[in-house]
């Protein structure tokens, strides 16, 4: 897509990204928001209490005792019909993380805001990707925002898919780097929102005058089947998604709908092709114009959607490439970046196999310049298969100094 | 592209000076950025926020490394922080002191302007918050922003009479650095 698709508007409100987040969630008439504050996400419960406080919103504002709570809140608000959220961060969204899988299980569409941050030890207020990865597998859709205006319009987008297909979003949008940026975002009014998202509609819910059972005790005669429509549910999603983000579109004018919603691409059909997740890719987009200034041919493929995994999309867009460099704020002691397992993962029953080269980079707010950028798309366009496990990925940030062995 | 780096110390305004900034470039129909140097914020500690403007909508999301325009809220910094670290030869450094250029001995070629902003902010609001005279400074310095932007987003930040006090204020240093 166009880096420059749009010009700064009246319309648009220059506001900080946790502020413009509630907007959005108000638009999204939410009938239950709990909240737990945590650094950096606790600006988007505050400003949704601010506007309950001031009439603007009418909703269920639940202070609640912990994250867990907060979770659990909305579980037996989504169980009993509403339309439920609630926002978090690192250590927060791992003590939801019981409740979110029960959410998941219980097929409540409840969609959460997570400000991501890094998790202890040792101890850091600033983004990475690892609170999402933790999160990864438990039946949860997950999208992740490069900007301010997408960290909103996924949270709006997220309601539609979460309350037709029946699971939880976790809506990523990187800790401070967004939730504390000032930029000019379009906020969606009620009315535009209105269209765009019916009031909830649940087939199933926790009635006194109709009793059921949500939750259960499964045996294992039955647990299986369950899982399993999640993973049915997950693939749905896909198709929901494609039509959403067209719905978006014709509404609100902003223009999700490449790959089906699922990947946004800056010179996609380069010979070297980045992939990254949130925010880094905007630092991304303007490195790849200084090397394509240059000459060099490298572009960007972003997954906007990680849960489900853009698996055919990832196929097309990274089959055909010289070489594919995954740059990622996460990883799995023990192995390697998840993301960039993944999408080894993708491409191996697929007709091109790539070389993949990984980078583990912006842990814990580590700021990520331009030329460390430049220096990963580099190392990609060396790469060449087959690898030594230790050459797939390197830390191209990493201090030696610090280590205990000072790096000898 | 025009970037912005603000030095100040906890408690002096300086994510708020960053984000008037950007407000009233946005104001001026340009893209704008503003944001902090994340950290734990304590009050008195030496901090910095950053602002970009540009005609193209704004994606680089890291720090501000080369500025072309640097604001300093206090000189006492000047002794512990080098402020002009990347500032392009041909940009502006903005002090808040009642000095003179010179005599702050700043180790740069760029261009080196100063306002008495604690004073101004004095006058007009009865205490040392420099943030909006800074901001009438900085427009006043280097022709980016109009003093009815910065009116708007002052007062749609500040109502009442504050709005109408950090209003003069803009308004006194932008002259005066204009001049």
């Amino acid at each position: 897509m166009a880096k420059a698709e749009q010009n700064p508007s009246e319309e648009q409100k220059v506001m900080k990204g946790t502020s413009a987040v509630a907007r959005g969630v108000m638009a999204a008439n939410p009938d239950v928001v709990s909240a737990y504050p945590i650094t950096p996400q606790t600006g988007v419960v505050e400003k949704l209490s601010d506007l309950v406080a001031d009439g603007e919103l009418d909703s269920e504002f639940i202070k609640v005792d912990s994250e867990f709570n907060a979770a659990s809140t909305c579980i037996g608000a989504s169980a009993a019909g509403a339309r439920a959220f609630s926002a978090t961060s690192s250590q927060g969204l791992k003590l939801m993380s019981e409740p979110l899988f029960t959410a998941a299980g219980m097929r409540l569409p409840i969609v959460m805001a997570v400000a991501n941050r890094s998790l202890s030890a040792p101890l850091s207020i600033w983004a990475d990707h690892t609170d999402a990865f933790a999160e990864r597998d438990g039946g949860m859709m997950q999208f992740h925002a490069e900007d301010v205006q997408e960290a909103i319009d996924h949270v709006l987008m997220g309601f539609r898919v979460a309350e037709q297909v029946n699971l939880p979003v976790l809506s990523n949008f990187d800790g401070f780097i967004l939730t504390h940026v000032q930029e000019p975002a379009d906020i969606p009014t009620e009315e535009e929102v209105s269209e765009f998202l019916p009031p909830r509609d649940p087939e199933y819910t926790l009635d006194p005058s109709d009793p059921k059972t949500m939750g259960a005790f499964a045996r294992p005669e039955h647990w299986t089947e369950a899982r399993y429509e999640i993973q049915r549910a997950m693939e749905e999603s896909k198709d929901v998604w494609a039509k959403t983000v067209e719905e978006f579109k014709e509404i609100f004018g902003r223009d999700y709908t490449e790959y089906n919603g699922m990947l946004d691409t800056y010179h996609g059909d380069a010979d070297y092709r980045l992939v990254a997740l949130g925010s880094m890719c905007g630092t991304i987009r303007k490195v790849i114009d200084e090397y394509r200034a240059e000459g060099v041919d490298v572009g960007l493929i972003r997954p906007r959607v990680h849960r489900p995994f853009p698996t055919e999309e990832l196929r097309e867009a990274l089959g055909d490439a010289e070489a594919v460099g995954v740059l990622t704020k996460e990883m799995s002691p023990g192995y390697e970046s998840a993301l960039a397992g993944e999408i080894k993962g993708t491409l191996y029953h697929a007709e091109n196999q790539p070389p993949i080269k990984s980078f583990v980079v912006g842990m814990a707010g580590r700021d990520i310049t331009a030329s460390d950028i430049g220096a990963m798309i580099e190392e990609t366009m060396e790469a060449s298969a087959p690898m030594a496990f230790d050459e797939q990925e390197s830390w191209p940030q990493l201090r030696e100094e610090l280590l205990a062995d000072g790096g000898d | 592209m025009d970037e912005i780096r603000i030095h100040g110390r906890g408690g002096q305004g300086s994510v708020t000076l960053a984000q008037l900034l950007a407000q009233a470039a946005h104001e001026e129909g340009t893209w704008a950025q503003a944001f902090p140097a994340f950290g734990v914020e304590r009050r008195g500690a030496p901090v910095e926020a950053f602002a970009r403007f540009d005609d193209e909508k704004i994606t680089d999301r890291s720090q501000v490394d080369e500025p072309d325009y640097v604001i300093v809220q206090d000189t006492s910094l000047l002794e512990y922080v080098d402020v002009t670290e990347g500032l392009s030869e041909d940009g502006l450094v903005l002090v808040n002191t009642g000095a003179d250029p010179e005599e702050l001995d700043l180790e740069t070629d760029a261009e080196v302007v100063t306002v008495d902003a604690t004073d101004i902010a004095l006058e007009h609001l009865g205490r040392p918050i420099m943030n909006t005279a800074l901001l009438g400074a900085f427009a006043g310095a280097t022709g980016l922003l109009g003093q009815d932007s910065m009116e708007a987003v002052i007062t749609r930040k500040f109502s009442g009479e504050i709005g109408e006090q950090n209003v003069a204020a803009t308004n006194d240093a932008y002259t005066e650095v204009s001049a």
